[in-house]
């Protein structure tokens, strides 16, 4: 069945839409992701503008997060203080970075700028938890206990403005959360991603909070980053498909629910090194394209939608 | 300065042609619903004439259907530090944004290069561009480039010997529109040849616009971006919560 999409103007097929949620679904379900870095770029590939791709994956993700984070509240797994701590940083950066989009798009460099970071933070952040959970599971099967990490935050723990973080059971600084929230805002924006592959890492190996809260708190954040972003693409660049949006939540609803039950029955570093691996596919795949001579060299844009 | 062309023609025709044409078209205009896939414009008509068929060489048919005029930004990439990115650009001043035409003949047969050029009917000569920077080889591949795009996108077509054309006096034709359209007036031509030059012309609109639940959201996006960016929101925290429901639900078994 095709279905007409107001805005980006193109005619797609509903359940290749369907579908295309139902997968990212049981992705975010199985691994905690909102699977933003997955659909956008899948968007793509079935020939949704990159504009309209980017804007309609931010409200995607506010639907994944939203159900994500009521089921933390009620596990108590939320830092909400240390969520808006991060918060104030995510708006600011979202808003920069919706800046940095509009301006990236008029000067023809969107895709590359938006495929570069693709390559770039996805290629990081899958060879790190790649390698971490290899170690893990090699540690787990040779029985060895593995040495407990110190916390070294020599730099972070001089710095002024600090605040009481209860939940987490920290006394730090505002000025990193505040620095990660805008690193991740501006992503959200220009990837038309949560952030929370970076936020996760971040929140844990630079912020030092505990593992049980950080989930939590970065969908916390992520929810009202992700809602802004679609307001401010919704405004500025009208972009936000509604139709769209509407065909890949009840897929991914679906598909979430799904996915958290294969979630449940598989083992921890086992679930890590498939989604690491996911990560570099994804990320290998785009930096193929960047590499390799591209089918058409010319692009065709009209002057409409900048 | 083609609507004056288009003007002038209008005027001569009545004088000069002894042959008109008589148009009818399978739709008027096209809605574009939540479930459009395309459309098929089936175009038929007649010719009018008052003494009997001319002798010399056999009547042909030119039709164009041509979309909204936009400008465009037509961008080539290049490898630059071994990746492939966007390097030189040209701005097409004016490109339709669907071009349609149909001939009864070989193209060049049914119209000479002169009348093309005047008429303005060859997918290359529909597309307007001016200028390009001094700073770009080979302007002309990029405008080459937006026709190829577009031809592989079932945007331009040049389809040539599919006007039937019936004894000198009946013709028809059908025209596949594609699912991506623009909305817009798609101005229609039929030119009547003979040798290559044109005996007579008639214009036509045909409208295609979004209806239903696509007007009514397109509208709301563009007049009331704030409301829709908050709809979309609205739904997406909706969907969010049902999810959380279902699955408690599902538990709770």
């Amino acid at each position: 069945m095709m279905i007409y999409l107001p805005i980006a103007e193109v005619s797609v097929n509903a359940f290749v839409l369907l579908g295309l949620g139902g997968i990212v679904g049981i992705l975010s379900g199985m691994f905690g992701v909102g699977g933003g870095f997955l659909i956008t770029p899948l968007l793509f590939f079935i020939g949704i503008p990159p504009a309209v791709a980017v804007a309609t994956g931010a409200n995607q993700i506010v639907a994944a997060s939203f159900s994500g984070v009521l089921a933390h509240l009620k596990r108590k797994t939320v830092d909400l203080k240390m969520g808006t701590v991060l918060l104030i940083g995510g708006l600011i950066g979202a808003a920069v970075g919706v800046f940095l989009f509009n301006y990236l798009k008029a000067l023809g460099q969107v895709d590359l700028f938006v495929k570069l970071c693709y390559v770039v933070f996805l290629g990081i952040v899958g060879a790190l938890m790649f390698a971490e959970s290899l170690t893990a599971m090699r540690r787990a099967r040779g029985g060895v206990v593995p040495p407990k990490r110190r916390r070294s935050r020599g730099w972070i723990s001089r710095l002024p403005l600090k605040l009481r973080f209860q939940t987490s059971g920290l006394y730090i600084s505002v000025i990193p959360p505040v620095l990660v929230g805008i690193l991740v805002g501006i992503l959200a924006a220009v990837m038309g991603v949560g952030g929370g592959f970076i936020m996760v890492p971040a929140m844990i190996y630079i912020l030092g909070m505990p593992t049980k809260v950080v989930v939590g708190t970065s969908l916390f954040q992520i929810i009202f980053v992700t809602a802004f972003t679609t307001l401010l693409h919704a405004t500025t660049n009208f972009t936000v498909d509604i139709i769209l949006a509407v065909l890949l939540l009840v897929g991914g609803v679906f598909g979430a629910q799904v996915g958290a039950r294969i979630g449940v029955k598989m083992k921890a570093e086992q679930l890590r090194v498939l989604l690491a691996l996911l990560v570099l596919i994804v990320c290998g795949k785009l930096g193929l394209e960047l590499l390799l001579q591209p089918a058409e060299l010319y692009s065709v844009t009209t002057a409409e939608s900048l | 300065m083609r609507a004056a062309l288009a003007l002038l023609c209008l005027l001569m025709a009545p004088m000069a042609a002894a042959e008109n044409v008589v148009l009818g078209l399978s739709q008027k205009s096209v809605s574009i619903t939540t479930n459009f896939d395309g459309s098929e414009i089936l175009i038929f008509g007649a010719i009018k004439r008052e003494e009997a068929i001319p002798s010399g060489p056999p009547l042909e048919v030119v039709m164009t259907i041509a979309g909204p005029n936009q400008p465009l930004t037509v961008r080539r990439k290049d490898r630059r530090f071994g990746i492939w990115i966007n390097t030189d650009e040209i701005e097409v001043d004016s490109a339709p944004a669907f071009y349609a035409v149909a001939t009864s003949a070989p193209f060049g047969d049914a119209l000479s290069d002169t009348e093309d050029l005047r008429h303005r009917i060859s997918i290359h000569r529909a597309i307007r561009s001016v200028g390009a920077p001094m700073d770009v080889e080979n302007a002309s591949e990029f405008v080459t480039a937006v026709i190829r795009i577009r031809q592989d996108d079932n945007l331009y077509q040049l389809l040539e010997n599919t006007v039937e054309v019936t004894e000198q006096t009946l013709f028809r034709t059908s025209i596949a529109l594609p699912a991506n359209l623009t909305e817009g007036d798609y101005q229609t031509r039929i030119l009547l040849t003979r040798g290559g030059d044109v005996v007579s012309d008639f214009n036509t609109v045909i409208e295609v616009k979004k209806v239903g639940l696509e007007r009514y959201l397109f509208n709301l996006s563009r007049q009331e971006p704030l409301l829709y960016g908050l709809l979309s929101l609205a739904i997406a925290i909706f969907a969010g919560w049902g999810a959380s429901a279902v699955f408690r639900i599902f538990q709770r078994n």
